[in-house]
């Protein structure tokens, strides 16, 4: 499971705060937590300062990057953003994230080719955004044929499926989870990977929803999230279920999550 | 009693029962408006304000208005000018570059169900096309959603456009990402927070 910490968000206020205040401590903290609370990549995100976006990514990538190995995850629909923050960027980030959105697709598209660069693909396109799991498949399938015509290699390449608020459409999760099922059979390597808060949006405990769509597409064959790697409800949740999806040998993570009080009753 | 049925269907989700009980009232003689406002746009206030307060969820509001809607449907047909008045017309839509659609929905819904006469444009939707159609439609309102702090700018660009040619239509925002110091940074006449804030807020702004 590739797990990137969601936390070093402009749009949280302690980052809002951190960034205005040119405070790299707070920020260094935050991403050390998050790795050895188990994330592999460090998401970073400047867009709530779009004038100032290149900038402020760039900073966020080299102050994380002062304290620990993790890769960052370069959170912007923004090429020139991207650019910028690649630049100063040591060893090799995930790009968060291309589309089949004509603008994004050809200007994020140059960046990519020939590169070891992992990249996020939304199934997302400029008719929409999917709301059948046939829409996401004939979007993915179209993302995959041109990232890899374009020489990224399938491995680097984490679909994301789009998670809309099941709230407003009984058949949101359910779509969801059929498209990570058959797009993790239908090309074998690639991965999937999405954020899990949207599903809960309009509903009361959400945590406890987050967590049991989390544990679902788990089992269908998701093998990454964006999420808050400090949320222990969350990550028992996840080592519970990577270990029922024969995906943990002996059982090592869910026994080192027992033991790391992950598991406990919170 | 009677139009208090109406409204209690209403906040019962009543769906399979609602046209025949607007049957029932109409034949025993009960007001066209007041079935209209006291009994389904009260209701539907009603459950906005219980979803302000957090006792209603999304998939409740969902339920009422389609419930509403059951009603509506029987009603529309005797409606006429004078029972009719529609509390204004608005034009809505998703701006450019943005593909959100679920919230600007939602508010849609409860904007008709609050008995505005609403033009929905759809999502990713350019300038012109706002222009345009705050034009033909002669709107009042003109509701822009938008889900990215990327394509919030755009909501800066048509508030300076319809400023600059003196159209005096009224623009609310909204979108998880807007708050009320953008709206008013960029000189918007209102923000609101949720599908339910914004009836309120559309209701004010016809008030003047």
């Amino acid at each position: 499971m590739i797990i990137v910490g969601e936390l070093i968000n402009a749009s949280r206020k302690p980052v809002a705060a951190a960034l205005e205040a040119g405070d790299r401590k707070a920020v260094a903290r935050l991403a050390e937590e998050q790795v050895s609370a188990g994330a592999d990549y460090v998401d970073v995100n400047a867009g709530l300062y779009e004038d100032r976006e290149a900038e402020l990514l760039c900073w966020l990538v080299k102050t994380v990057q002062s304290t620990v190995q993790a890769p960052c995850s370069l959170d912007s629909p923004s090429p020139g953003a991207i650019e910028a923050a690649l630049a100063v960027h040591r060893g090799t980030p995930m790009i968060n994230s291309i589309s089949l959105e004509k603008d994004r697709w050809d200007r994020l598209l140059p960046i990519l080719r020939g590169t070891g660069l992992q990249v996020v693909a939304l199934c997302m396109s400029d008719d929409g955004m999917p709301e059948t799991c046939d829409q996401r498949l004939t979007i993915a399938e179209r993302l995959i044929q041109g990232l890899t015509g374009a020489g990224v290699p399938l491995e680097n390449i984490y679909l994301d499926p789009l998670v809309q608020p099941v709230s407003t459409n009984t058949n949101y999760g359910i779509e969801f989870l059929e498209a990570v099922d058959r797009i993790m059979k239908n090309w074998p390597g690639v991965h999937t990977l999405c954020g899990m808060s949207n599903i809960s949006f309009g509903l009361p405990d959400r945590r406890r929803i987050n967590e049991a769509f989390l544990v679902m597409a788990v089992s269908r064959g998701l093998d990454g999230a964006i999420l808050n790697p400090l949320d222990r409800r969350m990550m028992g949740g996840l080592a519970t279920a990577e270990m029922l999806a024969g995906r943990d040998d002996f059982c090592a993570r869910y026994l080192e999550a027992y033991r790391g009080g992950l598991l406990a009753d919170s | 009693m009677a139009v208090k049925d109406i409204y209690q269907a209403v906040l019962r989700f009543d769906r399979k029962g609602m046209a025949t009980l607007i049957q029932k009232e109409l034949d025993s003689g009960t007001d066209i408006t007041s079935l209209l406002n006291d009994g389904l746009i009260a209701a539907l206030d009603e459950v906005g304000e219980r979803f302000s307060r957090g006792e209603l969820f999304i998939p409740e509001m969902l339920q009422a208005a389609q419930t509403a809607q059951e009603g509506l449907d029987v009603l529309k047909p005797l409606l006429t000018e004078t029972n009719s008045r529609s509390a204004g017309i608005v034009v809505i839509g998703t701006v450019k570059g943005d593909l959100h659609d679920i919230g600007k929905s939602l508010v849609k819904m409860m904007l008709k169900g609050a008995g505005f006469q609403v033009v929905d444009l759809g999502v990713d939707v350019p300038l012109e096309t706002f222009v345009q159609a705050v034009d033909e439609n002669r709107a009042d309102i003109l509701a822009l959603s938008a889900l990215l702090t990327t394509t919030m700018p755009a909501m800066a660009d048509a508030v300076a456009r319809f400023r600059e040619n003196g159209n005096p239509v009224k623009i609310m925002v909204g979108g998880a990402p807007v708050t009320d110091a953008f709206a008013e940074k960029i000189g918007a006449d209102g923000y609101a927070g949720d599908a339910s804030q914004a009836v309120s807020l559309a209701r004010r702004l016809m008030a003047g």
